[in-house]
């Protein structure tokens, strides 16, 4: 199998002395959608931040496409992460004052391209996600719903290898979070990215390639295995 | 809920024979057991007999009769009081993982008891993958996607509760040890 696109090992850390991760492996292959559950506190936020680089664990390592995150300085992680990883929150976390195009067009302004060409990509991004309607439209005035396709949208617009979400759709109602979920997949798989996604809701989950489930910093690894001839009527 | 009335409310849209209404029945509730024939004409004689239903043709195609049945005024007003009538809520859900939990603790103890709790979650959440790929396929109609939210749904729930299980479970064995 070719090298993960995004790892860790051994990967242990506190807050405040308070426990958060216990010593988590995790290895993410390219276009792989991994969705990270477990009950709250479980730990996988803070699996997440280190994932993203955004948190140095005490113990462990995590390496992005190949590269040490502690390693690497805080500029440098920040540039990696500029160019290999996108990023969606629980509130489609948007500059308010700026329209859609505008926001989503950020991470490519950041990184130099110039703004009408940042813009152009920006709207055909917009039009994949279905909400071209809101190019001109300022955040602070879009649906729950809107601002989080734009967050999606943003967050795939550089053409990451990686994309982690936490609890992308945790604000949305059912259908909208089923909705939600479906593009976020179907729109990294088409990009070629893989996904990280972090989520209480099993159905949310249920749209990844496998699951993670951490319990109290731990990753469960009983082997499914036994016992996998079960009464299969149960969950007919 | 009753076959009788589920006949009644396709007959609402029509007169239909028995052999129609037995696909139609099944096209329409995926998720629901398939109809038998006999089960089709024996609730059909059962509603003709309360004067439900009708008989409104009888023709033969290549083989023997067959009897297109009408709704009668009496089934439209039966259907409309069973359609806005509450279904009745189950008095206990079963839940056999739970019967085994509570063995596994007095046989096995916590250990295997949490490691069952493991292997029952990672099934139900593979199904729900499964069902969730299903659902999102191309041509899956609004029965399908339904049938399936329910499925997920029930699952979804069956993980809370081994989720609470296991933390009640290991709050207990805090407190014994």
């Amino acid at each position: 199998m070719t090298e993960p696109v995004l790892s860790c090992r051994g990967v242990i850390h506190d807050y405040d002395e308070t426990p958060a991760l216990l010593g988590v492996d995790l290895d993410v292959h390219e276009g792989e959608v991994v969705a990270i559950t477990g009950p709250s506190g479980s730990g996988k936020s803070t699996l997440l931040l280190c994932l993203a680089g955004v948190i140095v664990p005490r113990e462990g390592s995590v390496l992005l496409g190949g590269v040490d995150l502690r390693a690497v300085g805080e500029r440098n992680r920040a540039a990696l992460r500029r160019q290999s990883v996108g990023i969606v929150f629980q509130y489609g976390t948007l500059v308010p004052e700026l329209t859609g195009e505008e926001n989503v067009a950020l991470p490519l302004l950041l990184s130099g391209r110039p703004r009408a060409e940042a813009l152009k990509t920006a709207s055909q991004w917009l039009e994949r996600l279905g909400v071209e309607s809101v190019a001109r439209t300022t955040a602070s005035r879009m649906s729950g719903g809107q601002r989080q396709r734009v967050a999606l949208a943003r967050a795939l617009v550089a053409t990451p290898r990686v994309v982690l979400a936490d609890e992308p759709t945790g604000a949305l109602d059912s259908v909208a979070s089923d909705l939600v979920a479906g593009e976020l997949v179907s729109a990294a798989r088409n990009a070629g990215a893989a996904v990280v996604l972090v989520t209480h809701d099993a159905r949310v989950a249920a749209f990844a390639d496998r699951e993670v489930h951490l319990w109290d910093g731990r990753v469960d690894d009983t082997d499914p295995s036994i016992g996998a001839a079960a009464d299969q009527q149960v969950l007919q | 809920m009753t076959t009788g009335h589920v006949l009644l409310g396709l007959l609402s849209r029509g007169q239909q024979h028995g052999y129609d209404l037995k696909r139609q029945h099944d096209s329409l509730f995926p998720a629901a057991k398939e109809l038998a024939f006999g089960q089709v004409y024996a609730a059909l004689g059962r509603l003709r007999d309360r004067g439900l239903v009708e008989e409104a043709a009888r023709e033969r195609v290549d083989g023997p009769d067959r009897t297109a049945y009408r709704i009668t005024p009496a089934g439209r007003e039966e259907l409309a009081t069973w359609l806005a009538r509450v279904e009745p809520l189950p008095v206990r859900a079963a839940n056999p993982v739970a019967t085994k939990v509570t063995l596994l603790l007095l046989a096995e103890g916590v250990q295997r008891t949490v490691e069952h709790l493991v292997r029952e979650r990672s099934a139900r959440v593979d199904r729900m993958r499964e069902l969730t790929a299903a659902k999102h396929m191309p041509g899956t109609t609004l029965q399908e996607v339904l049938a399936a939210d329910h499925a997920l749904a029930h699952l979804d729930a069956d993980l809370r509760w081994i989720d609470s299980a296991r933390r009640r479970i290991h709050d207990l064995e805090g407190e014994i040890a």
